[in-house]
Formats: C-alpha cells, sequence, structure tokens
C-alpha cells in the first residue's frame, strides 16, 4: 500500500487535516506538541487505497528531541511515497527552512499553506504559482480547519501519488546543515513570492494578551478561568449525572427486574446488583465527562494553554520544572496518559522524569466523577462545588511537594524556549469529535475493565454463598479487617478498602463498585453513603483516592515512557506513602480539632 | 552597540547580531526564525523574572532570560 506521512512543524494543522482526510479522531489542539504518537489511517485515493501518516511536528530534521527523532527515525524506515509538507501560512517566512530541509532529501512532496484565513486576517498575500514554480514543487493554500482548497489540494496529491519517490539521499544530516544555502534560498523565494506588511496590525489577540499576560493580573485571571470553568462543570454536569442515574434505576425496576425474575437469585444478583448496578452509575458520567471535555477543548484549542505557559514558568522553575510541566499537569487534568506522553517534546531526560513523577497527582476526569459524587452525596449543594475545588488545590499541592522534594535528584538546565500562538476558536466540528472520541474512550474502558472490576467486586462481597452480602464473613469482609490496621488511622472502613484496591486499575471502578457493595445506585446510593459516613471521613477518603496512584493505564504509560520499570515502581510507591501520610493528617487533625 | 535581549524594554526593537548558545538550542532558536539579521521586538516579560515574550516578523516566541542572555541584539 502507497503510503503519505504528514510533515511540518508544531502546530500547524497537520492533525486536523489529518482528521479531515480520514474523517479520523486525532486529538487536536493550539499547542506545539499535541501529537506525540504516528497516527495513521487508510483512505481511498484515486482508485487505490493509500494511507496517511500523521507526524509529530518537528522544527527541524535534525533536532534531539523525543519526537524529533521519531520523525527522523520513521523517514529513515519507512520512505514515504508522499511527503505531505504542511506550513503555516502566516509564518511563512520562518518555516520554509523545514520545507527547503525536506526538498534536499529528494523525497516526492506535495506544499500545503495551511491558516489561509488567518493569513488573509494578517494581510499576508502569497503567489502560489511563483512560489511552486521557483521551488519546483506543487504548492497549494488552503484552511484545513474550514475546507477551503481543499478539494483542490487532493487533486494535487492523488496526481503526485502516480510519481515514484526518487529516493532518500543516504548523507542525510551532512546534507541538512546546509543551513547558508538554505538561508540564501529562503530570502530568494520569500522576496519574490510572499509579501508580509511591515509593521503588523495590532490583532485581537495582542488586545487579549496584555490583559491575560498582565504582569500581576494574569495569575489571579488564570486561577479565575480555571475556578469558573470547575465550577461551571459541576453545577452543569452534577445534576445531568443524578438526572441519569435515577433514568437508569428507573429501567432497572421496570424493565430488567421482571426480565431476569425467571433466574436462580444468585445470577439474579450477579446481573442486577453487579454488572447492571455497577456500570450503570459508572454510566451516569457520560454527560458530565463530555461536559468536561467540551470545556478542556475549548481551552486547548484557544491557545491559552501557552499563556498559562508563559504566566507558571517562573513558579515552575523554583520547583525544577518549567512552562511545559505546567501545562502537562492542565492536560492531566483529562486525562492523566496523554500528559504523560506529552513530556515527549522535553530533551533533558532529568526534567522530562521530574515532570512525569508529578503529572500522576494531577485530578483527572475519572477521579472527577468520584469526587463530584462522593461531595454531592455528603456535602451541602453549597458547599459540594467549594469541596471540590479544594481538591484540585489538593492536587496542585502534592505536585508542587513532589517536584520540591525531588527536583534535587532530577537536576537539569533545559532551555525553555516555546512558541506563542494566537488566540484560535474550536469549530463546532472540532468540538463534537472530541466529545464522541471521549465517549468511545470511555466505552473501551468501559468494556475492558469496568465490567470485569464490578464482577470481581460482586464476587468477593456476595462470597462464600452464606455469608451476608457485603458483611464481615465475606471475602471482602476479610480483606478489609486484615488490611483495616492500615486504613483504620486514616478514617476508611472495609467497605471503601475494597472500592480502593480496584480503583488501583480504573477510577471509575471506585464508584462502581461502591454501587455494587451497597447494593444502591442513584440517589440512594448518596442515601447510603451519608449515613455510614461523615463529612471527615469522607473527605479523607478522597484526598486518599486523589494522591494514591494513578490508574493501570497511567502505570504502564509511566513505565513505557521512562523505559524503566524501577522508575514506575518508585513513583507509585512514593505516592501510596504521600496519600497516607496526607489522609492520615488531615484526618487525625480534624479529629483532634473536635470534628 | 550591541547588548544581549535581557537588556531591552517591552516595545523595543532590535537586529540580531549574534547567537551564543549550544548546538540544540541554536538550531531550535533559528527554526523558530531568531536568526543573525532578524529584526526582533519585545513585547512583554512575565512577573518574578519570567519569561519574554519575543515577535520575530509574525511569530511570538517565550524564552527565559537565561536563554535569551545568549542573544545579542543590536538596538540602531
Amino acid at each position: 500500500m502507497k503510503r503519505i506521512a504528514l510533515l511540518g512543524m508544531p502546530n500547524t494543522g497537520k492533525s486536523t487535516l489529518f482528521n479531515r482526510m480520514t474523517g479520523g479522531a486525532a486529538r487536536v489542539g493550539n499547542w506545539p506538541g499535541i501529537t506525540v504518537e504516528l497516527l495513521s489511517g487508510k483512505i481511498l485515493l484515486g482508485n487505490d487505497m493509500v494511507e496517511i501518516i500523521d507526524l509529530p511536528g518537528i522544527y527541524d530534521l535534525h533536532g534531539f528531541s523525543d519526537d524529533e527523532q521519531v520523525v527522523r527515525h520513521f523517514l529513515h524506515d519507512n520512505v514515504p511515497d508522499l511527503a505531505l509538507v504542511i506550513l503555516n501560512a502566516t509564518q511563512i517566512e520562518r518555516q520554509m527552512s523545514l520545507l527547503l530541509q525536506l526538498k534536499k532529501l529528494n523525497l516526492n512532496v506535495v506544499v500545503l499553506l495551511n491558516m489561509a484565513d488567518e493569513a488573509k486576517k494578517y494581510g499576508i498575500s502569497i503567489d502560489c504559482k511563483k512560489m511552486a514554480e521557483m521551488l519546483d514543487m506543487p504548492i497549494f493554500l488552503l484552511s484545513s480547519k474550514y475546507g477551503s482548497g481543499y478539494a483542490e489540494a487532493l487533486q494535487a496529491i492523488v496526481k503526485a501519488m502516480r510519481y515514484p519517490t526518487p529516493g532518500m539521499a543516504e548523507e542525510l544530516r551532512s546534507q541538512l546543515e546546509q543551513d547558508e544555502y538554505i538561508e540564501a534560498e529562503m530570502a530568494r523565494v520569500l522576496q519574490h513570492a510572499v509579501q508580509i506588511p511591515v509593521q503588523m496590525p495590532e490583532h485581537l489577540s495582542d488586545r487579549l494578551d496584555r490583559i491575560m499576560l498582565h504582569p500581576w493580573l494574569g495569575l489571579p485571571i488564570f486561577f479565575g478561568i480555571m475556578y469558573l470553568l470547575f465550577q461551571g462543570i459541576f453545577l452543569l454536569g452534577q445534576p445531568l449525572q443524578e438526572w441519569v442515574a435515577a433514568a437508569l434505576d428507573w429501567l432497572r425496576g421496570a424493565a430488567l427486574e421482571p426480565a431476569v425474575g425467571w433466574l436462580p437469585s444468585i445470577l439474579q444478583g450477579l446481573l442486577l446488583d453487579g454488572v447492571y448496578n455497577g456500570v450503570a452509575t459508572v454510566a451516569a458520567f457520560v454527560p458530565l465527562i463530555i461536559l468536561f471535555f467540551l470545556f478542556m477543548a475549548m481551552v486547548e484549542d484557544s491557545g491559552y494553554l501557552s499563556r498559562a505557559a508563559f504566566l507558571m514558568d517562573a513558579l515552575m522553575a523554583k520547583m525544577g520544572l518549567d512552562g511545559r510541566g505546567f501545562v502537562m499537569l492542565l492536560m492531566g487534568f483529562g486525562c492523566n496518559v496523554p500528559a504523560l506522553m506529552g513530556t515527549r517534546v522535553m530533551r533533558s531526560r532529568s526534567l522530562r522524569l521530574l515532570t512525569m513523577l508529578v503529572i500522576p497527582f494531577s485530578l483527572c476526569s475519572a477521579r472527577l466523577q468520584v469526587f463530584v459524587f462522593i461531595t454531592a452525596a455528603l456535602f451541602s449543594p453549597a458547599a459540594a462545588p467549594l469541596v471540590l475545588f479544594s481538591l484540585y488545590l489538593f492536587s496542585f499541592a502534592t505536585a508542587i511537594l513532589t517536584a520540591l522534594l525531588f527536583k534535587g535528584k532530577y537536576r537539569n538546565n533545559e532551555p525553555f524556549v516555546l512558541e506563542l500562538p494566537p488566540y484560535r476558536f474550536p469549530t463546532l466540528r472540532q468540538m463534537l469529535l472530541r466529545g464522541w472520541q471521549e465517549v468511545s474512550h470511555f466505552l473501551r474502558r468501559a468494556t475492558k475493565f469496568i465490567i470485569a472490576g464490578v464482577v470481581l467486586v460482586w464476587l468477593l462481597t456476595n462470597l462464600p454463598p452464606d455469608a451476608t452480602p457485603g458483611g464481615t464473613d465475606t471475602i471482602a469482609g476479610m480483606i478489609g479487617s486484615w488490611l483495616h490496621p492500615l486504613f483504620a488511622p486514616i478514617g476508611i472502613n472495609e467497605q471503601l478498602t475494597i472500592a480502593l484496591i480496584f480503583g488501583f486499575v480504573a477510577k471509575e471502578i471506585v464508584i462502581g463498585s461502591l454501587a455494587v457493595i451497597y447494593g444502591q445506585i442513584g440517589d440512594a446510593l448518596g442515601g447510603a453513603l451519608a449515613q455510614q459516613l461523615d463529612w471527615v471521613q469522607a473527605y479523607s477518603f478522597m484526598l486518599f483516592t486523589l494522591i494514591y496512584t494513578p490508574c493501570l493505564s497511567a502505570i504502564a504509560t509511566l513505565r513505557s515512557e521512562a523505559k524503566s520499570t524501577g522508575f514506575a515502581a518508585f513513583a507509585i510507591v512514593w505516592s501510596l506513602a504521600l496519600a497516607w501520610l496526607v489522609s492520615f493528617l488531615f484526618y487525625q487533625a480534624a479529629r483532634a480539632l473536635g470534628y | 552597540m550591541s547588548t544581549p535581549l535581557t537588556h531591552l524594554h517591552p516595545g523595543d526593537s532590535a537586529t540580531i547580531i549574534a547567537i551564543h548558545a549550544e548546538e540544540g538550542l541554536h538550531l531550535r532558536l533559528q527554526a523558530l526564525g531568531l536568526r543573525n539579521g532578524k529584526r526582533v521586538e519585545l513585547i512583554r516579560q512575565a512577573g518574578f523574572s519570567g519569561p519574554l515574550q519575543v515577535r520575530i516578523g509574525t511569530t511570538d516566541v517565550m524564552l527565559r532570560r537565561t536563554e535569551a542572555a545568549k542573544i545579542e541584539v543590536c538596538k540602531a
């Protein structure tokens, strides 16, 4: 099968184009370095199936960061039949260097000048025909976000695929280093084919940044925005979750119970109290998760993450991290796994490891579900959002503490140089795509381990057969009482201990297994929890859940990204110890104060 | 008169005359458009001695003061 590789600098819209071509679901965002993996998709082009590969963005072919090496090795091992080079038309004067580097490799190239819509706004005019003549390559202007110019470009791609790639030059590196040639060539083409206004007109981005990046207002504004976002998610999402839970509870009584009534009671219990209660409780959070990721998509696509890096870099430097590390923590609020992979843009191994050590403390959307549920059950409607926000503060605090403690061990002097893209608005299509991605991600997790997890929890809390369900004579009860000396000082009872053990695999299982353990869903489960726990125990439980470990996928990612089992083990041991200590201090202090 | 980039004030423009950086950083700076002879404008400095925001043509770049100190500019 013929192969097309998408190449270009970071944040030029390669993934947006990839999604448009393949109908695929590459994650896009206005942040240089959001793609760190190779993604591929197959489409029918002309009469043939071709494979399209979305490569991470690179600044130059002989870079030294992990993602640049990924691209270089890929090109070396799999010479593509066509390299689709995507340049940001508004930054053509500097991005052309990469194009000229690639030209020297003798690849079969089609050039797409993306973000034609923005270039027009900036008053930049590009004579594609002239530029194509001078460079002897087909060049097209397009906007992969809005689709203009796309049909024309696609035709050129089909045409170019008919000619084989001339083959790649062997002395790749030595050729690439001819900077002087590249510079002269750049100047020649730019002078004839591109017109850029001498004085850039003031843009919306400049005006916004005057407030958003204000020397002393910038940070308070940033935290204000974050606070409002999380309040919004809670206030809009929590009622949604309750409605869905109530609907699923009604469905159980109205349809499922009669339908399985003829089965033996142990099987009924397994299906209804085990599988259905567990999965329904987790499924009730789908609308909240969609909402959460729509907000995240807006923040990521807007370009505000780069501003956050700018504002926070000075503080992060004191912890041995940099502004990018802060952005990874923010991305970790969605899911820790892509945030861990996002550290590939860092070149210093020490900095990467230290950043990966703090990311798991980032309160991800799976943990958010546990906290939304418990805060709504145990705290008054006025207090609940504040309690939730306090957990985000704890999430930052543990990350900061960890970085401060271990920065000596992971000392680095990695330079911090980062592009600041203009503000952009995501299209509705991009936001819907992102929402769908998260639903399908959730469904995959659900089928993979949530069902298995809740079934196992049900078995543990109902076996041996003569035991009282959920009682101390079940297997779960025995494990719980065996671990009791460890968990009693932090106020966590036997049932919650079982939930925590399974939460190690995925945090969604925590609420799923609570539903199984208490044999309730929706409001009734909240009521059962409120009856058994006071707020001090509940908060201690939430602190432990927040800190003790990311999920199994995050640990696996940590291990494979660090290429070190020892490092992954160290990360787990440290977070378990910290979780116990924080919960212990909180619980004992609250009790000592008489709560 | 040549000074390090860090000595500019917000709103100042200058021409880059030399970049004293190791190879990796040098390449990254070049790829972002920071090359000898290019005009660079200092847009703003972050609080707490944080990074600088500079503009080269249509590209905005942030970099720490330690890196900016390695870039020599001429104010004329």
